[in-house]
């Protein structure tokens, strides 16, 4: 399944359906081992409280929202999750190596600069990092768990998160397109 | 060996991490292989010059959601086990929109962002660190979001529930409406203008 949209770098690239139903494989054996799904923004938070906690581990303790995460018999970063992660950045790298795709670049829009480009990622991981907390996960986490898990939050954040990336698509445009 | 097998005891507490770690190598391979470690064909979905993201994501949840019916049917998996995400309304919906507004700014989401880090994507690094830097901001504001991010509480509701389905009917009306959509951004892929990434 070709698209004349994209240029020949893409053929490298699984078919989606293919890659889909992969991903779907996967996250039905996360549940039938687990009893859970995929998580990603949850190790992100993991390493954020394991830090201040390090920092001040008083200010961590006193905190609501901090001391959720903190337990006495684990260290915030002994999680699943964080594992998982881990077990992510090593899978993606293979399979970036394997079809020669391991760079260190910024990926930019000709039309704006390296620099545009670093500043816009660093507001929308800051905006994304706010949200994820705020929704108790991001589209790995909630939305595709979620929907497989038939959970009303996981429709909710499919169609919010996309949703918003619609509503606001248009004043981004320039970065992009 | 009825599932969840770690819930269940079958496989033991201290296989939990490994097994996390070979789960996510899978994951981290499938969504590389199929190009999300790469912002601007993220992006795509939005412009209308890539629906990879779509085709991906509606796949991967109906396969998912339609094993987990079929597991539970067949008795392998005991469904009333597996975690179904509480809804809290109102954190829910903001967050969800904060989360798009930082998709379509930052062009990654965190378990993308963390395949482009590992083919060394400089920009998702720093979409990264402005994830850790959003998630300290959160943290520390809590106290003045505390009353928002727990009001409107609804259970770990479902939303075949809420609609008054079974699970088997929405699942069918889910798969509809996800061919609708194959069929339909096929057709607005076609005409959007060409980008080159």
């Amino acid at each position: 399944m070709t698209n004349s949209n994209i240029i020949d770098r893409s053929k490298r690239y699984t078919n989606p359906y293919l890659s889909g139903f992969l991903l779907g494989m996967v996250l039905l054996a996360t549940f039938y081992i687990t009893g859970r799904g995929l998580g990603a923004s949850g190790a992100i938070k993991s390493t954020v409280v394991a830090t201040v906690a390090t920092v001040s581990e008083s200010h961590a303790a006193g905190s609501d929202y901090y001391s959720k995460f903190i337990s006495d018999d684990n260290h915030p970063m002994n999680n699943w999750l964080v594992f998982q992660v881990i077990g992510v950045l090593a899978g993606a790298f293979l399979s970036g190596a394997l079809a020669g795709r391991l760079k260190l670049k910024v990926e930019h829009s000709p039309k704006i600069s390296s620099r545009t480009r670093l500043i816009m990622a660093g507001i929308g991981g800051l905006l994304f990092g706010i949200g994820s907390q705020l929704g108790r996960g991001c589209t790995s986490g909630t939305a595709l768990s979620g929907m497989a898990s038939m959970a009303l939050a996981g429709f909710i954040a499919l169609l919010t998160i996309f949703g918003g990336g619609y509503l606001f698509a248009y004043f981004f445009r320039k970065f992009w397109i | 060996m009825t599932g969840p097998l770690i819930p269940m005891g079958i496989i033991g507490q201290g296989w939990d991490l490994v097994i996390a770690l070979l789960i996510g190598m899978a994951f981290g391979y499938v969504l590389e292989s199929a190009g999300f470690s790469s912002s601007r064909k993220l992006a795509g979905v939005f412009y209308g010059y890539d629906f990879t993201v779509l085709r991906v994501f509606f796949t991967a949840a109906i396969t998912a959601m339609v094993g987990l019916l079929y597991f539970g049917y067949m008795g392998w998996i005991d469904l009333s086990m597996i975690y179904v995400n509480p809804t809290f309304l109102i954190a829910a919906i903001v967050g969800g929109l904060i989360m798009g507004l930082g998709f379509i700014a930052g062009g990654y989401c965190p378990g993308t962002s963390m395949c482009g880090v590992a083919i060394g994507k400089i920009d998702a690094m720093v979409f990264t660190g402005g994830m850790f830097v959003g998630i300290l901001i959160f943290s520390e504001a809590f106290p003045l979001i505390q009353g928002i991010y727990e009001s409107h509480s609804l259970g770990a509701v479902k939303v075949n529930e809420v609609l008054g389905l079974s699970t088997g009917t929405f699942a069918l009306l889910l798969i509809i409406v996800a061919l609708l959509a194959f069929i339909i951004t096929r057709i607005v892929e076609n005409k959007v203008k060409k980008v080159e990434y």
